[in-house]
């Protein structure tokens, strides 16, 4: 078997869903190659040469790639990926947008957002918003796999695969791209944190976010945000975590101040330690945390700071 | 310009489903069904957009059985003009459906398909991605602002780190994710108007399309369900049972 990872990265570094990626990739088995595509990306591809299990990477260096639009990259991967028989992204905003038309390209189904590995063509995915899990075998000579990254551990970067550059130039010529508003932030990416703390809309506005930023600050950890909160406008939306947002795994997660509807459980149920601070005792998040502790948030959070 | 709205019934977003007990599928006997929330977020974006003067027709498209003219009734009494119901008994996966849509493309000639990042119920993400590469067209996915000028359309798409804004030539397909818009509630007028608009049933042989199952699913399981912990009573025993019992901090 041949497998093609397609790369998360921002042209200047790796991201971590991609050493996530390589795990599903090394379960599967076979060779492991990486397609770095984007526009002045060779720190990504070199980090990219160091993650264990990958023999080969493949750089396409293009202006056409530099906003990963699905229009240019979807073409690529279908071009190059019709010689594999497994093409993997992340089942992040990025992979989500370009893989389904690869594999509209390329006639084939995709699997989106796999969890497990049984074979190299079997792999268990969540659906109705992780209320069922279901095993699928797939038929397709190529199959086309989106990863749900929380749910594989982190390859190392112990490796030192060969690094190739190819010259391909996939511009579709019917999207460009405008602009972006990237949120900046020294603290942890949702989807790499180890800890995460969110807040939901008991938070009653955003100012009240500086709160569980200063446990963040003492943590390291990440801050997130329910559903009921971004709908609000306390916060933007790349810090949802739930069924449409983010879907995280963290060694803790710490609410605040959210009910726990099904949205936001399917989001972070799977965290190894749940911490749930509400002052209403009948709060469904309660059912589902490791430690509760029935408080108002403005005394309970400011104290939890203190005492980190 | 012509606004196409591919929508699915699905059951309704408020209801937790359950897994079979013999674990073929989950259980949707006597759910209640409803349009996906996405969906409607793009009836509402497209009529909308009628509104607005930029659409001049809004035509609805839903592939299933009979009943799935339930939520295409829904979205006329929304303002949608006209319906067009695929009829199947089959589970049409993303890629067929894709297939059956780039038909109706192909006969309608639509400048702008608008229609939900996923479904509810498969969660899979797929089918507007796909119709946009079988139809050679641009895409603009996870939309949360969609503005129409001259023969381009400006997208701006929720992604992992904040926003981005794309352009894209017409025709083109949109992608609504949740904050594009809040849907209206239909009027009673205009639910009794939307019985007469008229629904045209068309099958996927009619359209020369073959429904091809290439993922088979073998079993379906609840997942590992999680069991309420324990009640602290003070901030201090909470930070002392993440120390010194669960090792998190």
């Amino acid at each position: 078997m041949t497998i093609l990872v397609i790369a998360e990265h921002d042209n200047a570094s790796l991201k971590a869903d991609t050493h996530k990626v390589v795990a599903a990739a090394t379960q599967i088995g076979g060779d492991i190659t990486v397609l770095v595509a984007g526009s002045n990306c060779g720190d990504a591809a070199q980090t990219a040469a160091k993650l264990a299990g990958v023999a080969k990477v493949i750089v396409a260096d293009n202006a056409a790639y530099e906003h990963q639009l699905a229009e240019n990259l979807g073409l690529l991967v279908a071009d190059l990926g019709k010689d594999y028989s497994h093409i993997l992204a992340a089942a992040s905003t990025t992979g989500k947008n370009f893989l389904p038309r690869s594999a509209a390209l390329l006639d084939v189904a995709q699997i989106s957002d796999i969890i497990r590995v049984d074979a190299p063509d079997t792999f268990a995915r969540p659906f109705y918003a992780g209320n069922a899990i279901a095993t699928v075998k797939s038929s397709d000579s190529i199959k086309v796999i989106t990863v749900r990254t929380s749910a594989f551990d982190s390859v190392e970067e112990t490796g030192s695969a060969e690094v190739v550059a190819i010259d391909a130039a996939h511009d579709a010529g019917i999207s460009s791209y405008v602009g972006g508003e990237m949120t900046v932030s020294e603290r942890p990416e949702l989807g790499s944190a180890s800890i995460i703390i969110s807040g939901g809309r008991g938070m009653q506005n955003g100012d009240n976010f500086k709160l569980l930023e200063d446990v963040a600050d003492k943590l390291g950890a990440g801050v997130g945000a329910s559903r009921a909160a971004v709908d609000a406008g306390f916060v933007p939306n790349d810090m949802q975590v739930g069924q449409t947002g983010k879907i995280v795994a963290p060694d803790l997660y710490i609410a605040v101040g959210i009910s726990g509807a099904i949205q936001h459980l399917a989001g972070m149920k799977d965290s190894k330690v749940i911490v749930a601070i509400n002052k209403d005792p009948e709060a469904p998040i309660f059912q589902v945390a490791d430690y509760g502790l029935e408080a108002d948030l403005f005394d309970a959070v400011p104290e939890l700071s203190s005492k980190l | 310009m012509k606004i196409l709205v591919p929508i699915k019934r699905v059951v309704d977003y408020n209801v937790k489903v359950r897994v079979k007990s013999d674990n073929t599928d989950v259980d949707l006997s006597n759910l209640k069904m409803s349009i996906n929330p996405f969906c409607e977020i793009a009836v509402e974006e497209a009529v909308r957009l009628k509104e607005a003067g930029v659409a001049t027709e809004v035509v609805v498209v839903s592939i299933g059985e009979k009943a799935c003219q339930e939520q295409i009734r829904t979205a006329l009494a929304l303002g949608a003009d006209r319906g067009i119901q695929i009829e199947t008994s089959e589970k049409v996966q993303p890629l067929s459906v894709a297939k059956l849509l780039h038909k109706v493309v192909e006969e309608e000639q639509p400048q702008i398909v608008l229609l939900g990042k996923q479904t509810i119920d498969g969660d899979n993400n797929q089918t507007g991605q796909m119709l946009a590469a079988l139809a050679g067209m641009p895409q603009g996915t996870f939309a949360s602002e969609v503005k129409v000028d001259g023969d381009k359309v400006q997208v701006t798409r929720e992604v992992d780190g904040g926003l981005v804004t794309v352009e894209l030539n017409l025709p083109a397909v949109v992608t609504t994710d949740l904050r594009l818009n809040e849907p209206r509630y239909a009027s009673l007028p205009n639910i009794m108007k939307a019985k007469r608009k008229p629904i045209v049933v068309k099958t996927p042989e009619e359209l020369g399309v073959e429904i091809t199952t290439n993922l088979e699913v073998l079993k379906v399981e609840s997942p590992a369900s999680r069991s309420a912990g324990v009640m602290v009573e003070s901030v201090d025993q909470l930070i002392e049972k993440l120390r010194n019992e669960a090792k998190v901090i």
